[in-house]
């Protein structure tokens, strides 16, 4: 049974590592819509994939937070990546299995997945 | 909406838009009185009795991006199909209370659900924020205040993953905990 002093030892162990998180200025934006139309389409698994497989490539330059309606219901679950300085990749339709994809091509190695982008949706 | 969690989910993100920064989400399931009651109470802008009036309307929204709003609407209508109640009551300026009663026994009673996933969702998304999560069965109570963490956490960000971890665990063991009889 976990108790919450527990999370004392977490602490500790937390403040010795240098938080490199904050301070960069290349911080990569991942935004999950989660308004009633992205929670309704599946966006909550697809949010724990991503910060499951953040973790796992220990990628620390990477934020991940939720948005509200983009406006574009019939493509949710929707994930949004800002980079500082390029355009915003919009990316629709999304699954546990895409946001695997998209963490190790996109986040980890700089390579935009366009097939699953909102322009290759909406040919 | 499959799930009542998926429905807490929804609303809470109202919660949130209305610049609350303490969301309470209270589940009590009582076996005796045959009901599963959720509440949400939040500290946010609140509403004036007009839009309070207007927020059932499913043609109701404060967002520009479409002409729905339907969150509210569904979760009125999830439990007044087990032939249970909705009631929602708003101060302007002070916060927003609502909840919603199902009768647990009828067919038409969707499941709660993964209640912790939408927990930690909540708590990863919005680590500033305060989540007072209480669920009750019947005499069993089980609660997370994510106050206390932060305490203990002294200034550690409540999304760090091994937080979020322990977090997964701790709640998921309260949960193991409560529906275990005796």
């Amino acid at each position: 049974m976990k108790n919450l002093a527990e999370l004392a030892e977490i602490r500790d162990r937390m403040k010795n590592k240098v938080n490199i998180r904050e301070t960069n200025g290349d911080n990569i934006r991942v935004l999950v819509g989660m308004a009633t139309c992205g929670i309704a389409a599946g966006a909550r698994p697809v949010l724990n994939a991503l910060v499951e497989e953040i973790n796992k490539r220990s990628l620390s330059n990477v934020t991940i937070t939720q948005t509200g309606c983009i406006g574009i219901c019939q493509y949710e679950p929707v994930v949004e990546i800002i980079e500082p300085g390029k355009d915003k990749t919009t990316y629709v339709n999304m699954t546990t299995e895409k946001a695997l994809r998209v963490v190790s091509d996109h986040l980890a190695n700089g390579r935009i997945v366009n097939e699953f982008t909102i322009g290759a949706a909406a040919k | 909406m499959q799930e009542i969690s998926l429905n807490i989910l929804d609303l809470a993100q109202n919660s949130i838009s209305a610049g609350a920064i303490v969301i309470k989400i209270t589940i009590g399931e009582n076996t005796a009185l045959d009901t599963l009651t959720v509440s949400i109470t939040d500290n946010g802008k609140g509403m004036s009795p007009l839009q309070l009036q207007s927020v059932i309307d499913p043609f109701y929204t404060t967002r520009a991006t479409r002409k729905v709003g339907l969150g509210i609407p569904f979760f009125k209508m999830a439990a007044e199909l087990t032939g249970g109640r909705f009631e929602i009551a708003s101060t302007y300026g002070v916060g927003t209370e609502l909840s919603g009663v199902f009768i647990r026994s009828h067919i038409d009673r969707m499941p709660l659900g993964d209640i912790n996933a939408t927990i930690i969702t909540l708590i990863q998304c919005n680590p500033q924020l305060d989540f007072i999560y209480r669920h009750s069965f019947d005499e069993r109570d089980f609660t997370l205040d994510t106050r206390e963490v932060r305490k203990i956490l002294e200034g550690v960000s409540l999304d760090e993953y091994e937080v979020i971890v322990f977090l997964k665990e701790y709640l998921s063991d309260g949960e193991k905990e409560l529906i275990n009889a005796n």
